[in-house]
């Protein structure tokens, strides 16, 4: 087929329609936020932003995310760097004790460590906590970007006469720009939305300020100001990432080859090396996960007894939340993958924007648009798994879309060559290539839900208790007996799904 | 009766894809089309399967009409077969899976599978295998299995031997094209490669820029190609200087020759197009005498950069076998003969459009 055949195909109506009916939805909380700011008004607007509490509340969340990434950053390079590119010891170990903080909700190993040294407290310990939780956040990009890379640049590079230390600095790390870019986004994202690890030390942000505000007057003005300052926040994050990135694409991959790439040697600099990886994951899970474990030891059965009913209440409600983002996925998706355009560019957009507020303005906006406009919806399992939705869209939609993207069209037109009809072409050939997509798809936002706690907080309906929320409930109530089965459960139901995300990066290099 | 294409035209946007495209496939008998890359031959065979759709003229098979710019009969209702370039075969079915995939569930089916297995030299051993298990032309054969399998009137091969290697293409080709002339299928092959479309079918068609230039049967479109870029497109030629005689013979640098076939339509001035083949060296008088200026060894034959005339004349390059390179060491004068007459055509710009698009 001669290129650029397929830009001129336009998506079926039906489809475009249901993606636009699903964007605009996605949209609700972005729509909250300027209908926020507009109805209060410049005046009150001012009145409430400027304040001496917002300016350190402003100090504390920029300061924390500008501290923060570059940390993130440096952890996740320098980690995927190591066991993917040297002779580091132990390397494969050291692969997966990398990627396992991801296990541990942030939340979680506050806990652990508020509870190992009470003294951890304010943006220190703030930045300590969640540095060690988000880190592999970018180390998994990276991981990917190293894998995908052709060894036969390094080799040019060399052959050029560049030592290790400059192919390292001026051939790998530009091509990682991409994935640190990305990651970076992403735990800054997460630095900015995050609030129940800032919470337990005492540390202030926008979203733990927004959290308290609206339990002392609810969705009122104050906490709707703080929203729209902290939407503000990442509106800005997102737009100097698109500025660093310019014209680089997130899809593009290195072709990768069979052919291993050359490792440099670390010689006397190892056991150095592998005492810091060591430093490293004690604090990052050895730290947190001793904590539980010794928690676990003061419990009693009463302790035990909630926790069949919690885990089954999250187990409705993720997946739950998993099927209807997959619905609200898969016409994106299939847009995005077959018929690439300016529509599909423009809804991708869309959601794009709309997926990367923080959870807790998704809560405020969707307690406000049920109160205001479906009062029968306030507080019920749909709005809860809406917010699921939103929340973690994206991880259903990248899945998705690189599923729909294998499958050639190809197939679909020789199925229909034979005598079937478009429909069934599609329920016996694309469907069954789909499902493991969709399972996986599937699997990432579950285990997302079932360890989100700030908008199940504000959102969940009365009796109503999540694992997380139970966790939260005890925790906060410095319980912490009481809440370490929950975290125990917590880690248990992310492990999956960090797996399933470890496995996708490591298949890099089969492709 | 037949496949009938009259007038198909189709442009993407602005861009013209095919122009006018006309003409009528026998049952029962085998089309290849030709053409150079983008010429439009796939936008052609994907009309007929009913993936796109013609912005104007029709394409009917035994009267029925199947599209036009305003109607369409969907794909799975015209039982048209289609074969693609990488068999598109899919992966999660085997091949039983494949091969029965569009046939209705019944009694037969095992038998339908195995019968068209064995029309395709596949052995019944692979039928539990799946697509990844076998080579490349195997899985084109078990596709084109799959396209016979429900009983299509028509089988569209789309390039089906251009992504197998060398060796492979040639045992693939010889097996489909035994496989389609038993079964008696009406088959269309689209391809850009003029040797595989040369002995493929009993009709060959040229497109050049979606417009179909030649058609007719291979060996009379190789023997008197309408123009001299569709001569050059399927197959190397030389091209001399010529002036034409009445009694159908033409003077040229070989000398005084017989005309097969005067396309000059009057021209002026016209050249006269020959095969290499029809050439022969030897060192005896009574050819065209030339000066063998170098000699490059190429595999097993040694190409010769043959001068005639002074400095200011023409030279070709010919290649003799290894064996026979002694005779016509680097220097040597020799005597070059021409069998079979020539083709005249007239002299034109360099810039010929369809030239450009023939080119491979």
């Amino acid at each position: 087929m001669p290129a650029g055949v397929a830009d001129r195909k336009r998506p079926p109506v039906g489809l475009v329609v249901f993606a636009v009916l699903f964007a605009a939805a996605a949209l609700i909380p972005v729509g909250y936020v300027i209908q926020a700011a507009f109805a209060m008004g410049w005046q009150q607007l001012a009145d409430l932003v400027f304040r001496p509490r917002v300016g350190e509340l402003l100090t504390n969340t920029v300061l924390l995310v500008v501290l923060g990434v570059p940390c993130a950053v440096v952890l996740g390079v320098g980690g995927a760097w190591l066991v993917e590119r040297t002779t580091l010891p132990a390397r494969r170990l050291f692969a997966v004790l990398l990627v396992m903080p991801l296990t541990i909700p942030a939340f979680v190993a506050s806990y652990g460590w508020a509870s190992a040294i009470p003294s951890i407290n304010g943006l220190g310990g703030g930045l300590l906590v969640a540095t060690l939780a988000y880190y592999p956040l970018v180390y998994l990009p990276a991981l990917a970007s190293l894998r995908g890379l052709d060894p036969a640049l390094e080799e040019s590079a060399r052959s050029l006469g560049m030592n290790g230390w400059q192919v390292f600095l001026r051939v790998i790390l530009p091509q990682l720009r991409l994935a640190m870019l990305g990651g970076g986004l992403v735990v800054a994202l997460h630095l900015l939305a995050e609030y129940g690890a800032f919470a337990f030390l005492r540390f202030e942000t926008f979203t733990t300020a927004i959290v308290v505000a609206y339990q002392a007057g609810f969705a009122g003005p104050n906490a709707a100001a703080l929203g729209v300052v902290l939407a503000m926040l990442c509106f800005v994050v997102l737009v100097i990432e698109a500025a660093a990135r310019g014209r680089l694409r997130y899809s593009r991959v290195g072709s990768g080859t069979q052919l291993p790439a050359p490792r440099v040697e670390l010689g006397r600099a190892a056991p150095f090396v592998v005492g810091a990886l060591l430093v490293l994951a004690t604090a990052a899970v050895a730290v947190p996960l001793a904590n539980v474990g010794r928690w676990l030891f003061a419990t009693d059965a009463a302790d035990w007894q909630p926790l069949l009913n919690a885990t089954w209440q999250t187990v409705v409600l993720s997946v739950g939340g998993a099927v209807a983002a997959l619905v609200v996925a898969l016409p994106i998706a299939w847009i995005a993958a077959r018929y690439p355009g300016r529509t599909a560019r423009t809804l991708e957009g869309a959601y794009y924007v709309a997926s990367s507020l923080p959870a807790i303005i998704v809560a405020l906006a969707l307690v406000t648009f049920t109160l205001r406009v479906v009062p029968a919806m306030y507080q019920t399992v749909a709005t809860v798994i809406a917010a699921y939705v939103l929340i973690f869209l994206p991880r259903a939609l990248v899945s998705v879309r690189a599923g729909v993207a294998q499958i050639p069209e190809g197939f679909e037109e020789a199925a229909r060559s034979l005598g079937v009809s478009p429909f069934m072409a599609k329920l016996r050939v694309t469907a069954p290539l789909l499902l493991p997509s969709l399972a996986a798809g599937a699997a990432l936002v579950a285990l997302g839900a079932a360890n989100e706690l700030t908008a199940t907080l504000l959102l969940a309906p009365t009796g109503t208790r999540t694992v997380a929320t139970g966790f939260w409930a005890a925790a906060s109530a410095i319980d912490y007996a009481a809440a370490a089965p929950y975290a125990l459960t917590l880690v248990l139901l992310s492990v999956p799904a960090v797996a399933l995300m470890f496995a996708q990066v490591k298949a890099r290099r089969s492709r | 009766m037949s496949l009938q294409l009259t007038g198909v035209s189709k442009s993407f946007g602005s861009q013209p894809v095919l122009d006018r495209v006309s003409f009528d496939v026998e049952r029962g008998t085998r089309l290849a089309i030709v053409g150079a890359s983008g010429s439009g031959k796939s936008t052609l065979l994907r009309i007929i399967a009913g993936f796109e759709q013609p912005g104007a003229g029709e394409v009917r098979l035994d009267d029925r009409l199947l599209a036009s710019a305003t109607t369409t009969i969907s794909a799975h209702r015209r039982g048209i077969g289609y074969v693609a370039q990488d068999g598109a075969l899919f992966p999660h079915l085997s091949v039983r899976g494949n091969i029965g995939f569009g046939i209705p569930r019944s009694a037969a089916r095992e038998g339908r599978i195995r019968e068209v297995m064995e029309l395709t030299s596949l052995d019944a051993d692979f039928l539990d295998r799946y697509p990844h298990q076998l080579s490349g032309g195997q899985q084109q054969r078990v596709a084109l299995a799959r396209a016979l399998a429900p009983d299509p009137k028509v089988i569209l091969l789309d390039e089906p031997f251009s992504a197998l290697d060398t060796g492979l293409r040639a045992h693939t080709r010889a097996a489909m094209t035994r496989a389609l002339s038993q079964s008696g299928v009406t088959t269309i092959l689209v391809t850009h490669d003029q040797e595989e479309a040369l002995s493929f079918g009993d009709q060959l068609a040229v497109i050049a820029e979606g417009r179909l230039v030649q058609a007719g049967r291979p060996a009379e479109v190789f023997d008197a190609p309408a123009s001299a870029e569709i001569a050059e497109f399927l197959g190397a030629a030389l091209f001399v200087p010529a002036h034409a005689n009445a009694d159908a013979r033409a003077v040229c640098a070989f000398g005084d020759l017989p005309v097969r076939h005067d396309l000059s339509a009057g021209a002026r001035s016209v050249r006269a197009m020959l095969r290499p083949s029809q050439l022969s060296v030897g060192d005896n008088a009574g050819g065209t005498a030339a000066t063998v200026e170098s000699a490059r060894q190429s595999g097993s034959a040694v190409e010769l950069e043959l001068r005639f005339g002074s400095a200011a004349g023409f030279s070709l390059t010919h290649r003799v076998p290894l064996y026979e390179a002694h005779r016509f060491p680097v220097g040597r004068t020799v005597s070059v003969h021409v069998d079979g007459g020539v083709v005249l055509y007239p002299e034109t710009a360099a810039s010929d459009p369809v030239r450009s698009a023939l080119a491979p």
